[in-house]
Parts: structure tokens; C-alpha cells; sequence
């Protein structure tokens, strides 16, 4: 095998979400009380379009996560390299290993900053080096430049075009097979707006991603779109890079606690009495510590830790997945309280419900009860509460990082790139295309959140149904 | 009522002393004395003899939790989390490990921290209010709409940029404000523009949103439509019974933070160099003072608990309806 | 609503109050108008000073402010060159006499074994007076006004500066022997007392004898203090003084030059020690007493600085002596002027590089140095390599000081891993193949923009020992060609390797790629990158070098436990004397083992013997063949990598004048000349406010605001209707 595949925590704990949400998604499909919320979510021209940018993240996002090691060739045995890659890593290849000397502008053919050349007659000159790799083909970049990036613009269109008029074509067909009706009068229907799910407004964004993709990839092949950093990296790379990690902050924080939160918050509103002073008592003395404090400490914590037992985390990779991980838990820590006391308050209201009562005339256990009858009544506050705090969380990492308790240094993430590149912004010329990369990459994916939790929210919380109505 | 308040303030002394061992473990956890010694004595040259004498002097030489050497009592009361710890609920913060008195800082710097968040408050509510109100009165018109995507966006945009850019603009290109700084008395305002802009504008998104939500589940209600059925204008139903009735909610969040504006703001005060509290907490995580992070923490913990009681009593006083246990 | 157009208002009064707001200063000045003109020095500190007592503070940041408080017996020469020491408060520089055991003269030449203590007799200038400081006030009887407070009287006290009255006194012999006793007190922690209590006669004892003290109240401790004698030094009349040295050291003197060794009244310690005032934060630590130019009238350093022109300044005048050229440079304009020249200087906490450098630009600061970050828009290099100044800058008159810094940084391998250290030829063959590969001439010109010098050796220029041009360099690294060191070829560290029994970096025992440990202090957003690169030059050997980040206690706990592998440390020297590097690498200064400074915990007993002899010896051709055979050692035994020694970069306004670096003395604030009439034109043209986006953002408002008002308005009329 080329490759042998590796599991980080973090990967592990993806791969156990996208478990649990497909066993929510099958479990859904099969109850209508759930099925309602969610048809009036993609119903809703907001939530298809966020949707649609959130599963493009998303899809980065997962072969980003499977990681894997590269079989090297040595001396006739098989051997794997100790760098671990991931999937991401391995279809950008060319972006990872093109590095240059230093800063380039988006597109640009020389660095950004004048160097000392040796001629070749001996003597230096002040100039602007050609760049390494960045049009690299081109002979005369004077000339050449604005025509290569429009041909290759243009190109890009043209195969997103074309892959989209594909991909609709497919789409709606399959549509229509199972709708049982004429291509053409589904084609009609799409293209005046009038079916129930907004299918325009989803051909329609995801035409614009494929060309958007297609014009990059274009350009990528020959040029830093988005220019270079410090050190010559891309900063396009980094900046997909750094969806994993906003991602898996963003998910895993809420995950990772929520066994606890469910437990704890449920059990307080359900048993009432001591049970639920305990509780409070804990929710009230963490909620009391101001969070940053917390997480320093325990972002400190974790190094002491590693710095101690250092054998276990030969790669880098491994220490940053760790401390990822460590961040999302401690997170979590800080922001459970908020989900445990609504869950309190909900299961205070539901163990006086006629059918909780009737359970426990019964005879039935404590334990049954909460499992089968508290649980899934209170779902819907557990997902808003997830939607909710996705793009807080997603924020919440860069600023972080920036006091430099974030996940970790070497860890490709947007807060890290804000980090470093707030100091560019205060050189003449100004460098600013790390920071627009980052801030850009981020407001898509929160924006798109923001629409999609409020479209899930008003779909799920009957409080606000009936006000709607 | 009298009885309700001493009951919540008896009940604030275990949470107290939870967020305290909380942060006393986490931090011993991370340092050991030792390393504490280091730090404040200095990189070059550092005997052993001296970190002994540095932690006798300030009483780091006792056991954390508990000391087996004595008998009885003090074997809880003779650690440093004892005696570290006990003076705190007196608001006696004692001296920071480099010598300072921390109380004298503290009543120090909380006047920077705020002078930027009683006017980002103040400011913002002004603002996110009349623009939520504005909204509420455009509700399902185009006005409602383009709003509602334009505070998505607004929210959606990093509290970090607003910060960098606006340093960026308003100080380095256009040299209408010092770039950082702060200086005490009138002249402050100049110091104090820029942040707290930048404090209101990245506030707008969620705010006015979280008013608009409030005004239109006001605006359903009953007394509303009677109002507006009687023909009064649409400006004093909102102002005469939306806003008033929807005042109670805005009061209560309202003071729920107001005690926690004297904590000031971690990022805004660093990036522009004002010396508050935010700035004073995250040197000391910097320079692993533990007597002012444990005095910090204390601090944060008691005016989060003081904010609770306080929204209780709001309650009572805005809606009579309402009556304490 | 009206709020609404009110708040539109608001901006107007706004725009009209900002362009009230007078044209003498600029908007964005961050300093009071008042100010505008004076004879102000500004400057910015990164971090706060931890210690302003002169017992303790050891780094250079405290420096910057304590040397132009405090004075010590000696001085560097602010304009010669190699640095020179010169006396201060002392009326000479004294020379030692050698004693035998007996007590007996021995010349100058005799040798270092029989000598058994050094005499330094020190004379203090008479006629120098402390500063005004409320603990020398005194009450019409002679006695002391502030030296029995009691609660009552600390009301309302919470600055020195509230106490009304001060005080002053002539400084005798007897304050530098207080000084000395202080350095022994264990409570006072000093760093230098390990290192003087092996120097000083006496002073083990004094310490021992202090002990007991520890723990008492701060008013005895200061009591025995005063009371307590040290042996070794002893006042001879009212302005001299006698230091006895164990043995010969002829370093001492350097140390005379540093604030360890400013005079210190009893009459502050005992005043500081007064109950309550340690609760004000009023302390030796936060308001030094001294004889020098300036005093402390501010201590904020949370926000700022400043320091004052001392009154009862005894007076020094500006070098009229300066190396050739130094007159063609102005440097010798202010000769025999009396200093201090400048009145006031306010130094401001800036924690960020960003908005330090955007203020110096407006001309807020009157100095600074240069980030990584910025330095292509300081630095261009010429076409003979050299560095100039951008075109902007120099438009702004700003100029340009560069200079070795007498510092080192390098790559260090620990020598008590088996893997990597030891004595064994493999491990020295791996240490030198790696000494190859690891590029600093990249480092340098990556990291720090080329302001550095590649390290031949521990010793930099500038310090006797260095030699320059090929029979300086390092031969195991470098080779001589075309008049400079080339770093030798890669493949010949890939041959060590091979040699190392490490063929492409694989160790055969695992048959897998040779792993080490890098241990880093990894905090700022720049560390990725630096990380990064050392991963790339031991990669090129097919070394994979695992990288532990943690914050600077952490690693400093690795290197005392000698757990680490490889690290990158630095080291400033105290005083321009080789022994102040070399010390580095003696084996019995070993950081794990005798907890000293040798982080690499090398030991090689030929290269001790050595540097025991070197230590004693005068500069001359001895103990420069000496440093050439220690040198020859270290090079081979490759303990480090050799990194570079920095090169330190200021800029300077067009209006300062006699700036000129000198990185032995810190005192240099006297020496310079303001000024401000041309730096508050030059602040005025550089900042004039741009108006137009505060109209647009204004007239957008207006736009916003008026058609909003008008809908209601309309609205509300067909709602009505």
C-alpha cells in the first residue's frame, strides 16, 4: 500500500460526529416531529445557500482530517515517512512544497521586497527577484502577465461552466426521475423559482463556488493566488488549512461536553433537591471564574503536561492535534454552563408533563424515564444551542490566539494567521493579503453559520413558530 | 427581602471558595514555587539559596494543600492556600509577588477600564436601541430585511478587525488619534475615541439584533394591538408601550454585566496600550503572578455573583409581579 | 426619532471640537501641549522594569533607567574605543595590589599562585551630594524628619512625592561599603552575590552571619545590616575605602562599573523599612536614591516613566576626547559642556512593535530600534552590501547607528546526552556535521535581516581574543575563499555524517532517520517560521529533529535538568572581557551540575586548565595565544553551534544630537542633545489630520439618517391616513 492511514484524537472524535449526526440524520428521517424542522430549513432559501457553503467547508474540512503517512522506497523495504499528511495536504501538494523566500503579492511574478542580486558580472543590483515558482513559465512578465491571468481566468470559467452545467444536468434529472415528471417542466419550474425546496437558489450558489473553485485551481497551478507570507508559504494553502481547525473548534467544543452537559443539566431539573443545589453550585462556581483566566491556565496545564511525558508526542502534528483538542475541552468547560442551565430549566418543566408522571405511576426506573422521555424532548435546545455557538467559538479561537492561548503555534489556524499578520500591516508597503485571506476565509463561514442557525432555530423553536405565525 | 439578600450573600461564600481552589489548583498545577522564584528573581545568575529566601519571604515555603508536619487544625490552616486564600474574602488582597499592593492598583487602574465600557454600554444601548426600534417599525419591508442581513454580516466580522483596521486608518493613515496610550484627566477623550468606537461597532450585529427580537415579541401582544387599534401613532405605540414594556429585559441584562464592566476588556486595553484591569490580568498571566491572577479571579467571581443579585432585585423593582422567594 | 439626527449632530460637534482643539500640536500627539516645546526626551520601554534596586536589577531594560540614576565608582568612556573605564564618583580607577598570605606587597608580575588577596583602595570624590529624598530630610535638631512614621502620618500618602520634605547629605566612603554589605543580604537576592561571595573577603561570612535575620521585620533586618561588618572592606577615612579580593580577579574591576556597586545611603534602607510604606508600593525597588544626573519623579510602569535633571548633580562635563573622526561626526560640538543636557525624559510603556514604530514615524519617539517587521521600510542595502536608510526616512532626517552587539547567540548541544554529547567521535562528528548544515548566514538573513554576524567562536568582536580574517575562522565550519569565510559544502557534513555512522541520517540500530529533541521557547506569531527553518537544516542531513515548545520557565527547567537535546540560548556580556564569554563553556560553571551559566554542560579539563590560566592574565600576546589554543578546542569538541553575534540597528531623529552607541555603558542618556523647536515643526508637518473620510463619513451619516427620518415621517402620515 502507497499509504498507511493515521488517527489523531481530534480525527477520531470528527469521525465519531459525523457518526452521530448521520445516526441522528437516519433516526430523523424516520420521525416526522423531526423531519418538519429540517424541510422548513432547506426549505428556506437562506438556510439552502448556507447549507450549500457550510457542506463545501465542511467537505475541505473532512479530507483535511484523514491523515495518513507516505510509503517511501528505501533500500528495497517498505518504510513510511514520519511526516503525517493528510488528504488536504496531499491534492495541494504543489501549493505545500512551492515555497518562496519571502512576501509576494496575490498573482505576482516577484517578491514584494527589493534584494541584492549578484549579476553576473559580479557586481549587485538593487531589484525585485523573480519568484521561484510564482509565473514562473513566464518568459517576460512585463508583457506577458495581465494576458497568462486572464487566459487562465477564462479557462477556469469555462471548466466551471462546464462542470456545473453537468452537475445540474445530473441533479435535475435524477430529480425528475424521482419526481416522476418531464425534465423540461422541472427545468421550468427550477428556473422561475417555483419549486418548494429553492433549487435555483442552490444551482445557483454552487455554480458560483465550482467557477470561483475552477478559476483558482486555475491559477494556482502557476501562481500564489492569494500571495505568499513571511517565510514564501501560500497563503491560499494556509488559509484552507485553517478551515479544519475553525471547524473542529467549533464542533468538537460543544461535542466534547456534551455528555456532561446533558447528564448534569437534565439530572438537576429531574431530581430537584440536593442533586440539584450540587449541580448549580458547580455550574455557578465555573461560570464565576472569568474564562480567559481559565483557559490560560489550563492551555499551560497541558504543556506541563506534555513537557512531562514528551515521549508520547514525538510529532508535531501530534502535540498540535493535542492541544487542539485540549482547547475544544476546556472551551467546553467554560461554556457548558449556559446549555446545562437551559436544559435545567426545561427538564423542571417537563418531569411535572402529564406523560413523565404517568411513567413514573408506573413504576418505571429514573434512569428509563430520563432516557426515554426527557432526552429527546429537550434535542432541540441541544441543537440550537450547537448552531448557536459555532460561529462564537469560531471567533473565539482567534482572539486566542492572539494572547497566544489558542491551539498551538505551529498549527495552521486563522487566529494564527491574524497573529502574524497583524505586525504586516505596519510595513510600508503594506502586506495585507494574509490578513484579508484570513478575515475573508472566516466571514464566509460564519456568515453562512449566522444564516443557518437562525434558520434552524426558527425552525425548531416552537416558541418562535407560534410568534411567526 | 432583606432575608432573600443575606440568603444569596451567605450563599456566595462556597461558590467563593470553589472558584478559588479552582484556580489555586490550576495554577499550581502549571507552577511550582520554585518556578515563581525564577521568574521574579531573574534569569542570570540565580542561586539556589536565593529561591529559598524569596520563598520564605513571601511565604511560598508551606506545603499547598495540606501539611503533614503539624498536628491537628493546622495541618489545613498552615499551607499556602490557607493563608494565601483568607485574606481575600476581607478584599484584603495583599501584595503582588513583585512587591506592589494590589488593591492600590487595582483602585488605580479601574478607572481606565471604565471610562472605554461605561461609554461602549451606554453608547451602544443608545444606539443598538434606536436602530432595533427603527427596525421593528419597517418590520416585513425591504428595511427589515436588508437589516437583518446587514447585522448577519456585522456579527459574522471579527472583533479583531474592526480593531486593526481602525488602528490602521484612523491613526496611522489619517492622524486623527494617537495611535495607543492614555493619559489621565480631560485629555483622555483622544485616547478613548477609537476604542470605544471600535467597542460600539463591533457590538451593533448581535445587540441590535437581540433588541429587535425583544420589540417584536412585544409588538404581539395584546395591549399593542388595542393601542394601535385606537389609532395611536405608530411612533408612540413603540415608544409609549413597546419600548417601556420591553425595558424590563434591556434593565435586567443591563445589570447583569454592569458590575463586570470594572473587569475591562482583555484585547481592546492591550492593543491600545490603556492601562485598566484587562491589560493588568493579562500581564499577570505573562509574568505568572499568582497573587494578582487569584486576585483578579476572586474579583471577577464576586461582581459576577453581585450582577446576579442585582438582576433579582431589578426584577422586583421594575415588575412589582415578581416576588423573591 | 430624533435620536437618530441627534446622534448626526454629535458627529458635527465632534469635528468641529477636534478642529477647535488648537494647531500648536498636532491631533494624534500623544503627549500634553504644554509640553510641546521643552527640552523633553521621549523614548518607550517594552516591558517593565522589575527592579530599580540597584541590588538587584540585572538586565538591560532596568538598566536603561537605574544607570542614569545611580552611579557606580566607574564608567565606560562614552567616545573611545576598545572600551575604556574611567572613574565616576571615584576620584581614579584603582589599581590592585597584590598581597601574599602574610600580608605582604608582592609586585605587580608575580605570579598568580602566590597571590593570596588583591587590594583595591577606591577614593570617592568629595563633594558629591544624593538627590533630594524625604529619607536624608531633617528636623531643625539634626535628626531625621521621615525616619519614625507611624499610620497617622502615611495618610494620604501613596507616591514618594507626597512626602513635602526632602533631604540630602554627602556621599561618603561608608554608603559603597553599605552598598557591599547589601549584596551579601540574603533578603535583598542579589544575583552577583553566588559570584561575590568566591571574590569578595568576607562576604560568605557576612551572608552566613545575615541569615538569621531573614525572616524579622524589614526595620531590624536594616538595623543589623548597619551594624554588620565586612571584613574585606573596610573604610579607611570619610572618602576611602579598601575592597580585599581573594586571590587575584582581574575582572573586579568591571564590576565596579555596573550599579551592583552604586553607593547607597543606610538612611533609605532603614526610611523604606518603616512599617506601612511597603503596603504604598513606596520601596527601594520603585524609588531609587542616587547621585547621578537624573532622578525618578515618575514611577508608573504600567503607563510611564520620567525622569528628572537631579539638582544636586555634582556636575561632569561631555569627553573632550573621541576616536579619529568622532570630531568630523559632531560628536566632540558639545565638548566640556556641562551635562546633563537634556531636562526631563519620558519614557512610555509600548508593548506592541507596531504602534512603537507608527509613533516614531510621527515623531513621537526620539529613538528606536527596528523590528523584523519593519525593517524593509527603515533598511535598504547598498550596492557594497552595506545598509542605508530608505528614502522616506532619510526625508524625515532620520539617521541610522549600527553596531556589533558584544552578545552571542547559538545553537547548544547538551553534553551529558549520550546521543548527542560526550566525548565519544561519533558524537563530535555528528556535532560538527550538524555545526555545517545548520545555515545561520540563512538565519540571519531571514530572521533578523541580515543584522547579525556569523559566530566564529564564543568570543565577538570587539572583545580581546577576537581575531579577525582567516586565521579567526572557525575551520571545522568555515573555509577562506575569495577574502571572506564561505560555510563549507554540505556534503561534507553529509560525509561526517557517514564517518558518525549516521549514512543519510539513518541510525542504523532502528534503521530509522536519527531523531533529536529541539527544545524551544515558542510564544510570538514569528516563532512558526524559526521553528520551521531549524526543522529544514537538520533535515538536510536526514536528521528529523522533534521540536518541544514551551514558554521560557519551562525551558530554562529542561536546560538546569539537562533533559533537552538541542537549544538555542544567548548570552550579553556584563563586561568586554573574554572570561565573560569563555566562562561559558568551564566545565565547572555547568549548569546541571554546579547550576552556573555553562547551559551546554561541556567539560574538556585541557580547555579548563586553560581558562583558569587565561582568567588571571593582562591582555597581551600570553593570553591571546592562550584564547587561540581554547578556541582551537571548543571548535573541535563542537559543543555549540556557533550562532552570530547581533548587530544592533537605532534610529534616530534629525534633532538628537550626540547619539552614539555604546554597548558597554548604559549612562548614555546624559551625553545627548534635543531639539525641540525642530521636532515640534517636524511633528506638526508630519501629522497634519486628514479631514476628507471624517466629511465622507459624516455626509454618509447625513445620508443615511435624513431619507431614514423622512420614511418614518412618511410612513407615520399614510398609516395615519
Amino acid at each position: 500500500m502507497p499509504l498507511i492511514p493515521v488517527v489523531l484524537w481530534t480525527d477520531a472524535l470528527v469521525y465519531l460526529l459525523i457518526l452521530v449526526a448521520l445516526g441522528f440524520a437516519l433516526y430523523a428521517m424516520h420521525h416526522e416531529h423531526l423531519r418538519a424542522p429540517w424541510r422548513a430549513v432547506i426549505r428556506s432559501p437562506a438556510g439552502m445557500a448556507s447549507l450549500i457553503v457550510l457542506a463545501v467547508y465542511g467537505g475541505i474540512g473532512i479530507l483535511d482530517t484523514v491523515h495518513v503517512r507516505l510509503r517511501i522506497e528505501q533500500a528495497g523495504e517498505a518504510r513510511y515517512g514520519p511526516e503525517i499528511l493528510s488528504l488536504l495536504d496531499l491534492a495541494l501538494t504543489d501549493l505545500r512544497t512551492r515555497q518562496e523566500k519571502t512576501y509576494s503579492a496575490p498573482l505576482a511574478t516577484h517578491l514584494y521586497a527589493k534584494e541584492s542580486i549578484l549579476q553576473p558580472d559580479g557586481t549587485l543590483s538593487r531589484d525585485y527577484p523573480r519568484l521561484q515558482y510564482g509565473g514562473a513559465h513566464l518568459r517576460d512578465p512585463g508583457t506577458e502577465h495581465a494576458r497568462d491571468i486572464a487566459g487562465r481566468s477564462g479557462q477556469g470559467l469555462v471548466e466551471g461552466l462546464a462542470l456545473w452545467v453537468l452537475i445540474s444536468t445530473l441533479l435535475i434529472g435524477g430529480l425528475a426521475y424521482r419526481q416522476r415528471q418531464p425534465f423540461d417542466q422541472l427545468f421550468g419550474q427550477i428556473l422561475r423559482g417555483q419549486t418548494e425546496i429553492p433549487w435555483r437558489l442552490a444551482l445557483f450558489t454552487l455554480g458560483l463556488i465550482l467557477i470561483l473553485a475552477s478559476i483558482t485551481a486555475e491559477l494556482a497551478a502557476a501562481y500564489h493566488v492569494l500571495g505568499t507570507d513571511k517565510v514564501g508559504e501560500d497563503v491560499l494553502y494556509q488559509a484552507l488549512k485553517g478551515i479544519r481547525t475553525g471547524l473542529v473548534i467549533g464542533t468538537l467544543t460543544t461535542l466534547v461536553m456534551l455528555p456532561a452537559a446533558l447528564l448534569l443539566g437534565v439530572m438537576a431539573g429531574y431530581f430537584g433537591g440536593w442533586v440539584d443545589d450540587l449541580i448549580q453550585y458547580l455550574y455557578t462556581t465555573l461560570n464565576s471564574i472569568p474564562g480567559v483566566l481559565l483557559i490560560a491556565a489550563a492551555i499551560l496545564m497541558l504543556q506541563v503536561y506534555m513537557n512531562a511525558h514528551a515521549d508520547d508526542f514525538k510529532s508535531l502534528v501530534e502535540r498540535a492535534d493535542l492541544r487542539l483538542l485540549w482547547l475544544c475541552v476546556i472551551l467546553g468547560v467554560t461554556s457548558w454552563t449556559g446549555l446545562c442551565r437551559l436544559l435545567r430549566g426545561e427538564a423542571l418543566k417537563l418531569r411535572e408533563s402529564d406523560y413523565v408522571l404517568a411513567a413514573r405511576a408506573l413504576g418505571v426506573g429514573h434512569f428509563a424515564i430520563i432516557v426515554r422521555h426527557l432526552l429527546p424532548n429537550v434535542f432541540h435546545i441541544v441543537l440550537i444551542n450547537l448552531v448557536l455557538d459555532f460561529s462564537g467559538l469560531v471567533l473565539a479561537e482567534a482572539v486566542l490566539s492572539y494572547i497566544n492561548i489558542g491551539v498551538d503555534p505551529t498549527m495552521y489556524s486563522w487566529g494564527n494567521m491574524i497573529n502574524s499578520a497583524r505586525l504586516e500591516l505596519a510595513r510600508d508597503p503594506v502586506v495585507w493579503w494574509s490578513l484579508a485571506a484570513a478575515f475573508g476565509f472566516m466571514f464566509v463561514l460564519i456568515l453562512a453559520a449566522n444564516l443557518f442557525a437562525d434558520v434552524v432555530r426558527d425552525a425548531f423553536d416552537p416558541r418562535l413558530r407560534i410568534l411567526r405565525a | 427581602m432583606t432575608a432573600y439578600l443575606i440568603r444569596r450573600v451567605l450563599y456566595a461564600i462556597p461558590i467563593l471558595i470553589g472558584v478559588n481552589l479552582i484556580t489555586f489548583i490550576l495554577f499550581f498545577i502549571v507552577n511550582s514555587p520554585d518556578d515563581m522564584a525564577r521568574m521574579h528573581l531573574g534569569q542570570k545568575r540565580v542561586i539556589p539559596e536565593a529561591i529559598e529566601a524569596w520563598k520564605v519571604e513571601r511565604g511560598y515555603n508551606l506545603p499547598l494543600l495540606y501539611n503533614g508536619q503539624v498536628e491537628g487544625f493546622r495541618r489545613l490552616t498552615d499551607t499556602i492556600f490557607f493563608q494565601k486564600s483568607l485574606k481575600l474574602f476581607a478584599f484584603q488582597f495583599g501584595l503582588s509577588d513583585s512587591g506592589r499592593d494590589i488593591g492600590y492598583d487595582i483602585s488605580q487602574r479601574m478607572w481606565p477600564s471604565l471610562a472605554i465600557a461605561v461609554p461602549v454600554l451606554f453608547v451602544g444601548l443608545l444606539l443598538n436601541i434606536s436602530y432595533a426600534l427603527f427596525i421593528v417599525f419597517f418590520r416585513a419591508t425591504h428595511i427589515d430585511f436588508g437589516s437583518a442581513v446587514l447585522l448577519v454580516i456585522l456579527m459574522s466580522i471579527s472583533g479583531l478587525f474592526y480593531i486593526i483596521s481602525g488602528q490602521y486608518l484612523m491613526a496611522k493613515l489619517w492622524h486623527l488619534v494617537p495611535v495607543s496610550g492614555y493619559r489621565e484627566g480631560l485629555e483622555s477623550w483622544r485616547f478613548l475615541i477609537l476604542p470605544v468606537l471600535v467597542g460600539v461597532i463591533s457590538g451593533i450585529g448581535s445587540g441590535t439584533r437581540w433588541y429587535r427580537t425583544l420589540f417584536l415579541e412585544e409588538i404581539e401582544r395584546d395591549y399593542v394591538r388595542t393601542a394601535r387599534a385606537k389609532g395611536l401613532p405608530e411612533h408612540l405605540v413603540l415608544f409609549r408601550h413597546v419600548l417601556r414594556n420591553a425595558l424590563i429585559p434591556i434593565l435586567t441584562g443591563v445589570v447583569a454585566i454592569l458590575p463586570l464592566l470594572f473587569m475591562g476588556s482583555l484585547i481592546t486595553e492591550s492593543f491600545f496600550g490603556i492601562p485598566g484591569l484587562g491589560s493588568y490580568t493579562i500581564d499577570a498571566i505573562n509574568n505568572q503572578d499568582f497573587a494578582i491572577v487569584r486576585a483578579m479571579v476572586f474579583l471577577g467571581a464576586v461582581l459576577h455573583i453581585l450582577g446576579l443579585i442585582l438582576t433579582d432585585i431589578s426584577y422586583t423593582l421594575v415588575d412589582p409581579r415578581v416576588r423573591l422567594p | 426619532m430624533h435620536f437618530r439626527s441627534g446622534w448626526g449632530l454629535a458627529v458635527l460637534s465632534l469635528i468641529l471640537g477636534l478642529t477647535g482643539c488648537g494647531h500648536q500640536s498636532p491631533w494624534n500627539d500623544p503627549y500634553p501641549s504644554a509640553e510641546s516645546g521643552a527640552n523633553i526626551y521621549y523614548g518607550s520601554f517594552a516591558e517593565r522594569p522589575k527592579h530599580l534596586d540597584p541590588a538587584r536589577a540585572y538586565s538591560a531594560d532596568e538598566y536603561a533607567f537605574l544607570a542614569q540614576i545611580y552611579e557606580p565608582p566607574l564608567q565606560y568612556h562614552f567616545l573611545l574605543r576598545p572600551y575604556r573605564l574611567v572613574p565616576l564618583i571615584a576620584g581614579e580607577v584603582p589599581e590592585p595590589v597584590y598581597l601574599n598570605a602574610m600580608g605582604d606587597p608582592l609586585p605587580k608580575d608575580a605570579p598568580p599562585q602566590a597571590i593570596a588577596y588583591s587590594d583595591y583602595l577606591i577614593r570617592i570624590r568629595p563633594g558629591i551630594y544624593f538627590q533630594p529624598h524625604p529619607a536624608l530630610a531633617s528636623t531643625p535638631d539634626g535628626g531625621y524628619r521621615y525616619h519614625d512614621l507611624d499610620l497617622r502620618d502615611l495618610r494620604g500618602i501613596h507616591r514618594l512625592a507626597d512626602f513635602a520634605e526632602t533631604g540630602t547629605r554627602e556621599l561618603v566612603a561608608e554608603d559603597l561599603v553599605y552598598q557591599i554589605k547589601r549584596l551579601a543580604a540574603p533578603w535583598n537576592h542579589s544575583p552577583i552575590a553566588g559570584l561575590m561571595r568566591q571574590h569578595i573577603q568576607g562576604f560568605a561570612e557576612l551572608a552566613e552571619q545575615l541569615g538569621p535575620w531573614l525572616g524579622s521585620p524589614p526595620l531590624e533586618r536594616a538595623r543589623a545590616l548597619r551594624a554588620a561588618r565586612l571584613s574585606g572592606v573596610e573604610v579607611l577615612d570619610r572618602y576611602r575605602l579598601r575592597i580585599r579580593i581573594q586571590g587575584k580577579y582581574p575582572q573586579f574591576i568591571y564590576w565596579l562599573a555596573m550599579p551592583f556597586f552604586a553607593p547607597m545611603p543606610w538612611e533609605a534602607d532603614v526610611f523604606y523599612a518603616q512599617p506601612g510604606l511597603a503596603e504604598r508600593n513606596i520601596s527601594l525597588d520603585w524609588y531609587p536614591i542616587g547621585t547621578g544626573p537624573y532622578l525618578l519623579v515618575e514611577n508608573d510602569p504600567n503607563r510611564r516613566m520620567v525622569l528628572e535633571r537631579n539638582p544636586n548633580f555634582h556636575g561632569e562635563r561631555y569627553p573632550s576626547e573621541g576616536m579619529p573622526g568622532d570630531a568630523e561626526r559632531g560628536l566632540l560640538r558639545d565638548a566640556g559642556n556641562p551635562l546633563p543636557l537634556i531636562d526631563r525624559a519620558v519614557y512610555s510603556l509600548e508593548k506592541e512593535d507596531i504602534p512603537r514604530w507608527t509613533k516614531f514615524l510621527q515623531g513621537y519617539y526620539d529613538v528606536s530600534g527596528i523590528g523584523s517587521d519593519t525593517f524593509d521600510q527603515a533598511i535598504q542595502i547598498d550596492a557594497l552590501g552595506n545598509p542605508v536608510l530608505t528614502e522616506r526616512l532619510q526625508q524625515q532626517g532620520i539617521r541610522l547607528l549600527t553596531a556589533v552587539e558584544p552578545s552571542i547567540y547559538y545553537l547548544g548541544f547538551n553534553m551529558l546526552d549520550p546521543l548527542i554529547g560526550g566525548d565519544s567521535e561519533r558524537a563530535r562528528l555528528l556535532r560538527l556535521a550538524l555545526s555545517i548544515a545548520v545555515d545561520f548566514e540563512e538565519f540571519i538573513a531571514i530572521f533578523a535581516n541580515g543584522r547579525g554576524l556569523p559566530a566564529q567562536g564564543p568570543i565577538p568582536p570587539g572583545i580581546f581574543g577576537y581575531r579577525e580574517g582567516e586565521t579567526g575562522i572557525n575551520p571545522f565550519v568555515y573555509g577562506w575563499r575569495d577574502g571572506r569565510p564561505q560555510r563549507r559544502d554540505i556534503e561534507e557534513a553529509r560525509a561526517l555524517m557517514h564517518m558518525a555512522g549516521y549514512p543519510n541520517g539513518i541510525d542504523p540500530q532502528t534503521g530509522r532517520a536519527l531523531t533529536l529533541n529541539y527544545e524551544a521557547v515558542a510564544t510570538g506569531p514569528d516563532d512558526r517560521a524559526r521553528l520551521n527553518w531549524i526543522r529544514k537544516q537538520f533535515a538536510k542531513l536526514g536528521v528529523e529533529l522533534v521540536i518541544r515548545a514551551t514558554d521560557y520557565n519551562r525551558f530554562q527547567e529542561k536546560i538546569r535538568n539537562g533533559t533537552g537535546q538541542v537549544f538555542m540560548w544567548g548570552w550579553n556580556a556584563d563586561y568586554p572581557d573574554p572570561e565573560n564569554f569563555l566562562f561559558l563553556l568551564y566545565g565547572p560553571n555547568g549548569k546541571v551540575k554546579y547550576q552556573g551559566e555553562n547551559a551546554a554542560n561541556y567539560a574538556n579539563p585541557e580547555f579548563d586548565r586553560l581558562f583558569e590560566q587565561m582568567k588571571d592574565l593582562p591582555d597581551g600576546p600570553e593570553r591571546q595565544a592562550i584564547i587561540d589554543r581554547m578556541l582551537a578546542i571548543v571548535r573541535a569538541d563542537a559543543p555549540w553551534v556557533f550562532g552570530f553575534h547581533p548587530r544592533s540597528f537605532t534610529l534616530h531623529q534629525r534633532w538628537l544630537s550626540n547619539a552614539y552607541p555604546n554597548q558597554m555603558a548604559n549612562n548614555t542618556l546624559k551625553y545627548l542633545r534635543l531639539d525641540p523647536a525642530d521636532r515640534q515643526a517636524a511633528r506638526i508637518a508630519w501629522n497634519r489630520p486628514v479631514l476628507w473620510p471624517l466629511a465622507l463619513i459624516g455626509s454618509l451619516l447625513t445620508f443615511l439618517v435624513v431619507p431614514g427620518w423622512l420614511a418614518v415621517y412618511r410612513r407615520e402620515r399614510m398609516s395615519a391616513l
